[in-house]
Formats: structure tokens, C-alpha cells, sequence
């Protein structure tokens, strides 16, 4: 008797949670599927600049994707993904420059050249914790504007190499910048797609238990060092796929351009966005893209400080980056809706 | 199953276990008793690899236990708690509990990032096991709840959730009643009970709750300063002048 009483109970809120969940979910999938929609109406309404300004934004939050494994799944940190981001976008150009590869092939090989550096980095890398983490990542994003410049045969040296941007083929009728566009899009969409599922896997728990705590998460079978290494990897792969992106939009690498300014805002992108959240490296690119374009036209004297001064505005009105601030905002509007 | 023999830890000029020898045998509940500092948290970390023993041997099911990787020891079948928790904080509590099924997961990077087949069929099994325990420990409808914020009580049951989700064949418990009420103290005992029944697990337990230790235990074991004074059945070690005097305490 008391038995069947204890199953309801138990019973009854279980299943309103599963319906609670389904409908999160769904919830969540019609959002994503209207913000799919629009991106790919967007370039057919967008002058040619706005076009590449977003593609641009793609191609960062490809990068933020892969920085989001690390930092805000994993819990560790990176000074230094502007260095995989680079690997990437010279390792495309080295590849149509010298090689004159086909461009879709540049885009497997460049995140897979990323891949093996950032196991290669990471394997030393991430036996260590917290600043000397930091320190060495930053010293990889240190080192490598001037060994770019150093071997000038193959890089250009500091003049760098310019490169034609792949043609749109005649059966799309797309001009250049909307064929680029959506090239970014593919990349980011599978770039989404690819993160969302290692992290709703066995795969995402294991980080997320390490970023929480390391012990616990020792003692219940996940080792530690491999799955450090591999989610640094991976989110090098990520950084360099997005590199190779920004090679083809661009159609010019110089070593300027990857200086330690690029990761630190690309870190910086993602805090804003919000770490460790699924919308977080979207948003993080909307930032990266246009807050310093828009701290230019504010004030033309000293465009970083308005830069960060909105970091910290960002900061302290939304501590949990954009993405918490959207989230909250959702839920608000969820919540008035149902009360009419 | 577990053969523990002189085994002795030292932290600098602190000897935290001096020569600790005990043996638990399949199917047994035994309870660790002793004053806080006699040793009994660091004999789980040294069971569970935490701490390396500078002497003495571990041996579970014929095997030694001191060469073996911290992340191996749950595919052994051994799970533990920890007596201040040891959950992630951010994470659900059936995302907590699911890693305690780590071991038993195939998935790696590549697999779960291209979603390959078997992928989505492990994690529903993983779910639906982690599902059945939250049920059998009352936790179902804090399920989606991160960990962070939920009442003590619920966290260890949480925590315990975890350990057998594992399917452990030895589970370790620090101080599972500790900051509980008579009435809950007595409602986990006997969840215990019916787990170890069910499930078929050898129990060691950390516990000052003498009444819970008294009820539950087959089997007592008391430390002091890294000693061991007393060995057997609750009612001995009870009545045992030595525990008496180090631990229990006299009647005024």
C-alpha cells in the first residue's frame, strides 16, 4: 500500500519534468531553426560589406566554439588561441599559394595541422594549471608573429601573401561575398552541430566534471590528462578550421594580423559571450566583429578604451556573459506568456 | 575481497597511518570508527590512489591496489563518497550521477563530435540507468537541478547515487550520515540496507553516528593516530576499554 503511494509521488513531478524538458528542447530547436532561416536570407538583403562583416562574424565563432571547449566546458585556459587561429588561416594560404590545392581541401588538412599542434602543445600544456597555463599559452601566441616573419620563403615574411578568394561556382548565381558567406555558414553550422553533441555526450560530462572538480571527477574514472589534452586539440582544431575560413574570406595573411591582441580578444569575445554556454561563441563573434568598429566611431582617439570599457559595462550588467543576459531575457518573456 | 596490511602513510613528520591491517570479505558492511585525525579519510584516499602509501600492500580481489591509476580504480568496480561532498557543482544532478557511469562509456571525441551510431544508444542507456537510481533514492524530481544549491541531505544521497551507478562491487562511504536528522539517519540506513541486498556491495563506512555504525555494520574497525585499537562486532568494539577511552568516551 505505502509502496504504491511512494511510485505516484516519485512518478507524478518525474514526468511533468520530462514534459518540462521536451518542451525546453523544442523550445530551444524552433529559436535555432528561425535563426538559421534568417542567416540565410540575410545575405540576399545585406549590402556586400554587411555581408562580409557577418561572414566574419561566422568565422570567429567558429574559432569561440573551440575556445568555449577549453574554457568554458574544461575550465582551463588559453592565452594563446590566436596562434591555432593563424596555423589555420597560413596553413590555407601556404596550401593555395605554394601548392595551389584545391580550396574545400585546405579546410581538412588546415584543422587537421591544428589538431596535431595543439596535441603536441597540449600534451606538456596541460599538465600545468591556472597562471603557468596561461603563461605558456600566452608565449605560443608571443612566438609566432616573429617566427611567421622568420621564414619568409614559405610565409612571405612580413609582407605576407595574398591570395585569390574562392570563385562562386555559376549554378549558385551568388555573387563572391554571399558565396563566402555561405561557405562560413556550412563551416559554422557543422563547427555547432559537431561541439553540441561531444558536449551533450559522455565526452562534455567528463569536461564539465573536471572543470568542477578535478578529484571527484579522477575518482569516478575520467583521466585527467587525456581528456585535457584532447579538448585542447580539439579546440585548436576549431581555432585553425576557423583560421582557414578567414583565409578564403579575406584573401590575405600577413603576421600582424595574429599578434597576442587577436587572443586575447577572442577570449575576451567569449567571456562576453558567455562561457560555457551554447549561444555564448555567437554572440562572442557578434562582439569580436563589431564592438571595436563601434568603439572606432565613438571615439577615434582611443578605440581600446571604449573597448574595454564596454568589456567591463558587459561585465558587470551581465556576469554570465550575453548569453546569460539573452537567456534570462527568454525566460522572462516565457514566463509573462504563460501568465496571460 | 580487500586485504589491507601494514600499511603505513606519512605526511612529512606526521605519521597518518602507522601499519593499518584489516580485511573485508565479500557481501560484509564494515564500519571505520575513530576520532577525527585517526586516519580514516586518508585510508580512502589511499584505497582510491588519492595518496600514494610510502608502506604495507592493497590487495582487492587478488590484485595490489598501489600500482593502479586514481582514474582505473572505478573500472575495478570500487566508488566512492567524500565526506564534504565531491559533486559538480554546475553540473545536473543526473549529469552528476551519469558521470559516476563514466568507466562503463565507450564514446571518445571523435565518435560523440561526428555523433557516430552507438553514440545516442549508450547515452540513452547511461540515462535510463542513472534514471532508475534517482528513483530508487527519492531524487527523481531534483533531476534537472544543477548540484550547487540543493539541501545537504539531498547531495548525499546524490553523491551516493553516483557511487552505484558505477555498479560498484566495493563502495566506499565517507560519513554518509553526517548532517543528517534521526529520521533521515534512520531512512538511509535502511536504503543501505536494501542497496547493498539488491545490488550485492561490500560496504566500508566512515561514520561517527554510532547508532547508525551499531545498526548497519556487520563488522567494526576503530583507529587511533593512525592505529589500529580495536577490531570486531559493533557490540565488541563498543564495550572495547580502548575504544572506550580514545573514542566513545565515559559516562560521567
Amino acid at each position: 500500500m505505502s509502496d504504491t503511494a511512494e511510485v505516484t509521488r516519485v512518478d507524478a513531478p518525474t514526468r511533468a519534468g520530462a514534459l518540462r524538458r521536451v518542451a525546453a528542447e523544442r523550445w530551444r530547436w524552433i529559436v535555432l531553426a528561425a535563426l538559421f532561416a534568417a542567416a540565410c536570407y540575410a545575405p540576399f538583403q545585406l549590402v556586400p560589406f554587411r555581408v562580409f562583416q557577418f561572414t566574419m562574424v561566422l568565422v570567429y565563432a567558429v574559432a569561440l566554439l573551440g575556445l568555449n571547449l577549453l574554457v568554458g566546458h574544461a575550465g582551463q585556459i588559453s592565452l594563446g588561441h590566436g596562434a591555432f587561429f593563424a596555423v589555420g588561416a597560413y596553413g590555407a594560404a601556404i596550401m593555395l599559394d605554394r601548392f595551389e590545392l584545391p580550396y574545400p581541401v585546405t579546410l581538412p588538412i588546415a584543422a587537421a595541422v591544428a589538431f596535431v599542434i595543439g596535441l603536441a602543445l597540449g600534451l606538456p600544456a596541460m599538465r600545468l594549471r591556472g597562471l603557468y597555463l596561461a603563461l605558456v599559452t600566452l608565449a605560443m601566441a608571443i612566438f609566432l608573429v616573429p617566427l611567421l616573419k622568420r621564414f619568409e620563403e614559405v610565409t612571405g615574411g612580413s609582407m605576407g601573401l595574398t591570395l585569390p578568394k574562392p570563385a562562386p561556382p555559376a549554378w549558385t548565381g551568388l555573387a563572391e561575398d554571399q558565396w563566402l558567406y555561405f561557405l562560413a555558414l556550412a563551416v559554422a553550422v557543422a563547427a555547432f552541430l559537431s561541439a553540441y553533441s561531444l558536449m551533450r555526450s559522455r565526452v562534455g560530462r567528463a569536461l564539465h566534471a573536471i572543470r568542477d572538480n578535478e578529484a571527484a571527477a579522477e575518482t569516478m574514472g575520467v583521466r585527467l590528462s587525456f581528456y585535457k589534452t584532447l579538448a585542447f586539440a580539439w579546440s585548436a582544431m576549431f581555432a585553425g578550421a576557423a583560421g582557414c575560413v578567414y583565409t578564403w574570406v579575406i584573401g590575405f595573411v600577413s603576421p600582424d594580423s595574429f599578434a597576442v591582441t587577436l587572443s586575447i580578444t577572442l577570449l575576451a569575445g567569449l567571456v562576453v559571450g558567455g562561457l560555457g554556454s551554447l549561444s555564448g561563441p555567437l554572440l562572442g563573434g557578434l562582439f569580436v566583429m563589431f564592438v571595436p568598429s563601434i568603439s572606432q566611431d565613438v571615439n577615434e582617439a582611443a578605440p581600446g578604451v571604449i573597448f574595454g570599457l564596454l568589456i567591463i559595462a558587459v561585465m558587470y550588467v551581465a556576469p554570465t556573459g550575453l548569453a546569460g543576459l539573452t537567456g534570462r531575457a527568454a525566460h522572462s518573456i516565457r514566463k509573462t506568456l504563460r501568465k496571460e | 575481497m580487500l586485504e589491507v596490511h601494514d600499511l603505513t602513510v606519512r605526511f612529512g613528520g606526521i605519521t597518518a597511518l602507522d601499519g593499518v591491517g584489516f580485511s573485508v570479505r565479500r557481501g560484509e558492511m564494515v564500519g571505520l570508527i575513530g576520532p577525527n585525525g585517526a586516519g580514516k579519510t586518508t585510508l580512502f584516499n589511499c584505497l582510491t590512489r588519492r595518496y600514494d602509501a610510502d608502506s604495507g600492500t592493497v590487495t582487492y580481489e587478488g590484485r595490489s591496489l598501489l600500482g593502479v591509476a586514481p582514474h582505473a580504480i572505478a573500472a575495478l568496480g570500487i566508488a566512492r563518497t567524500f565526506q564534504n561532498l565531491g559533486l559538480f557543482p554546475r553540473m545536473s544532478v543526473r549529469d552528476n550521477v551519469m558521470v559516476g557511469a563514466h568507466h562503463r562509456g565507450r564514446a571518445g571525441f571523435l565518435t560523440a563530435g561526428l555523433r557516430l551510431p552507438g553514440v545516442g544508444g549508450e547515452e540513452r542507456r547511461l540515462r535510463a540507468e542513472a534514471d532508475e537510481v534517482l528513483t530508487r533514492l527519492s531524487l527523481a524530481e531534483v533531476a534537472e537541478h544543477p548540484a550547487a544549491g540543493l539541501p545537504f541531505g539531498t547531495l548525499k544521497r546524490v553523491e551516493l547515487a553516483r557511487a552505484l551507478v558505477g555498479r560498484p562491487r566495493l563502495l566506499l562511504l565517507d560519513e554518509p550520515v553526517n548532517g543528517l536528522n534521526s529520521a533521515e539517519v534512520e531512512a538511509f540506513a535502511g536504503t543501505l540496507r536494501a542497496i547493498r541486498d539488491d545490488l550485492d556491495v561490500t560496504v566500508v563506512v566512515v561514520e561517527h553516528h554510532m547508532g547508525f555504525v551499531m545498526g548497519t555494520c556487520d563488522r567494526v574497525v576503530c583507529l587511533d593516530f593512525g592505529r589500529k585499537i580495536a577490531e570486531g562486532t559493533p557490540a565488541v568494539v563498543q564495550r572495547d576499554p580502548g575504544v572506550i577511552e580514545a573514542y566513545l568516551g565515559t559516562a560521567v
